[in-house]
């Protein structure tokens, strides 16, 4: 059995998020050390706010000041921190309900170890030292023993000076990519300098690159077929706008280039030719450079082009 | 409106990694193993439809590839859900109920091999004020395991005994990934221990519906569909009472489940503590066999594991063991969402 191809795979993205009027003063009173509820037409505040009644679907805003201490309504111990959790050491999770709240906020307390933990107990948020308005702007929560306010809700304009309107939120997943085993076989095919596709055992057509299955008929395709290394152009695009990052002039040509032997065209850059000049029929062959799997474009052969009929299958 | 009836269903054996596979070609055994089993061909399916999610795969539009296991061209009928293939399976039952198609295909796959799945699924929770703390899975199940405790509803003893349970019914299923005696093992986010929580795997499943005269002609004896329903709940957590759950009581409620007494009940619930608020909501008697399968404690392929609570269901139907069954199917943390469905056999009737 050959070797099981991996690579690493990491997806990063910061997340654009604008914010409505409610999630706005939320955030930007987090920023200001004050923590902002809604009250809906029930009468209960919800802390996080939003902007619709979770109940009635009612839409709400009227915005009041809530307390920084509170109770916890349920824990659980995290003896193993993950990546980007908001803190290091063990802590433990825990739904906060802080006073002059009816619903309880999700965030992080700092405590010693999980006999200091219990629901009922008291806590209070400690602040970032650097705030921007989001919820990480609340470092955690942590045990209070003191004094709490009188929990009443006092009503908030929800207006402050440079409000945040939006939020960048990073996100970073790492994985580890398995082609499969027709995929394998293509790349390790493709170290020598040689292209296989597969072909499948009821329609005979021969898939490349192949991904272990035929989309006609829904089988495995088994047979592994060497294709190549010439082929025919079968249509192409001129571009003409230079990507990012792109190490390529332009104008280039794109195409799709169908192997000797191949049902299915594969998709090239055309080299070696001005890019007024490439046609449909074109026989091409790939150009290597050192050290690449891939061929790095592909060239003219000097043959004859092809028939019409030869490739109007593959377009 | 025609009845609709689950009348094939297969599943994977799910391992904890399939590194030499991709997910079409993980997928392909399953989908060919159902349609053996009915005789049909691809080509004559009137609907396919598929669950899984791209976040597990770490790609875009990642079914596209999968579509390559069901012979998608020339055209099919086709679409897809970035759920659990329990909703791929309301679906096409509402496409088959409504009169667009005859039969239908549903699949399911996940391989949470290639990422870390407690992480991964932290994406799917509040984009403002939760998944910027990265609450994984594990410690967001634990907190509604604590919530349950506080309330005296069950204990760890309590929750290790479900552990037990499941994983021993696992062992007379050739296709779960955990069976047998267990160790209840160390806190994972306390109050669960590794023993709470599902086996983290890679595995895939398929079920074929037909309706009416067609279902019968397929399968000699069809699991019908007698009712399905799915509810959501607010997605604040700090807005829910975690040791109750409502929407599936509400889903139960409405797909029939509390017009006569069921005999099996197959429940997606991947940690212990999760049982306990579904068996509550949903009124199982000690009489009830739940789980019989092992559940998702024994085999948790992400995205299909609801599908193949409703197979798992199903196939006791065909098999006679089980006369009217409830299936559930969940989605989001904490049991956000809940599907369930009220299948028969015919008998049952007679």
């Amino acid at each position: 059995m050959p070797e099981v191809l991996s690579a690493p795979l990491v997806v990063e993205f910061p997340f654009t998020r604008s914010l409505g009027p409610v999630q706005s003063a939320f955030l930007t009173g987090l920023r200001e050390r004050t923590v902002l509820g809604v009250r809906t037409g029930r009468g209960k505040v919800l802390v996080p706010p939003v902007e619709y009644d979770p109940v009635t679907a009612e839409e709400i805003g009227e915005l009041v000041e809530v307390a920084a201490t509170g109770t916890v309504t349920t824990w659980a111990w995290n003896p193993e921190p993950r990546r980007d959790q908001p803190l290091g050491t063990p802590f433990a999770w825990v739904l906060v309900r802080l006073d002059g709240a009816d619903t309880a906020l999700l965030h992080v307390l700092d405590a010693p170890g999980p006999e200091a933990v219990r629901t009922g107990m008291r806590v209070r948020i400690r602040w970032a030292p650097e705030r921007t308005g989001a919820i990480t702007d609340i470092a955690c929560f942590e045990p209070y023993d003191g004094v709490s306010g009188t929990g009443r809700p006092t009503p908030h304009s929800g207006e402050f000076a440079d409000p945040v309107t939006g939020i960048v939120a990073p996100a970073r997943l790492d994985y580890t990519y398995f082609p499969g085993r027709a995929q394998s076989a293509y790349l390790e095919a493709l170290a020598g300098q040689r292209v296989v596709g597969e072909r499948c055992p009821a329609c005979r057509k021969v898939y490349v690159p192949p991904r272990g299955a035929c989309p006609t008929c829904g089988v495995a395709t088994d047979e592994r077929v060497e294709v190549g290394p010439r082929g025919t152009v079968t249509t192409f695009c001129i571009v003409n706008i230079k990507a990012k990052n792109a190490a390529i002039d332009v104008p280039y040509v794109y195409a799709h280039v169908a192997l000797d032997g191949a049902d299915l065209a594969l998709h090239a850059r055309i080299g070696g030719i001005p890019y007024d000049q490439v046609r449909m029929g074109l026989r091409v062959e790939p150009v290597w450079t050192p050290g690449s799997r891939h061929p790095d474009h592909y060239r003219p052969t000097g043959e004859p082009d092809a028939d019409y009929d030869a490739y109007k299958e593959l377009l | 409106m025609r009845d609709v009836a689950i009348v094939a269903f297969a599943q994977t054996d799910h391992r904890r990694r399939t590194d030499e596979l991709s997910e079409v070609e993980m997928l392909m055994p399953v989908l060919h193993q159902v349609l053996d089993a009915t005789g049909l061909k691809a080509s004559s399916i009137g609907f396919t439809c598929s669950g899984s999610t791209d976040y597990l795969a770490g790609r875009a539009f990642s079914f596209t590839m999968a579509l390559d296991g069901v012979g998608a061209h020339p055209p099919i009928s086709e679409s897809h859900v970035e759920m659990d293939g329990a909703w791929a399976l309301y679906e096409a039952w509402v496409k088959i109920r409504t009169g667009a198609a005859d039969t239908a295909l549903v699949y399911a796959y996940g391989k949470s091999s290639p990422g870390e799945v407690r992480d991964v699924l932290t994406r799917q929770l509040d984009p403002y004020y939760v998944a910027p703390l990265w609450p994984d899975s594990v410690a967001l199940a634990a907190l509604q395991a604590q919530a349950l405790i506080d309330k005296g509803v069950t204990g760890e003893p309590e929750l290790a005994g479900i552990a037990a349970r499941s994983r021993t019914a696992a062992t007379a299923n050739p296709h779960a990934q955990l069976t047998g005696t267990v160790p209840a093992g160390d806190y994972l986010v306390q109050p669960l221990r590794t023993g709470d929580c599902p086996p983290i795997g890679d595995g895939a499943a398929a079920v074929i519906l037909a309706a009416g005269d067609t279902a019968r002609a397929l399968c000699s004896r069809p699991a019908w569909i007698r009712g399905i329903d799915h509810r959501i709940e607010a997605h604040s957590l700090g807005v829910r009472d975690l040791t109750d759950s409502p929407s599936a009581r509400l889903a139960a409620e409405r797909a029939g489940a509390f017009e006569r007494p069921v005999d099996t009940a197959e429940l997606h619930a991947p940690f212990t503590s999760q049982e306990v608020v579904l068996r509550r909501a949903l009124g199982l008697g000690d009489d009830v066999v739940v789980n019989p399968s092992g559940g998702a404690l024994a085999a948790n392929p992400v995205m299909a594991t609801g599908l193949i609570r409703l197979g798992e269901a199903a196939a006791r139907i065909h098999r006679g063991e089980s006369d009217r069954a409830l299936a559930h199917a969940t989605s989001g943390p904490c049991l956000q969402q809940n599907l369930v469905a009220v299948l028969e056999g015919e008998s049952a009737h007679v």
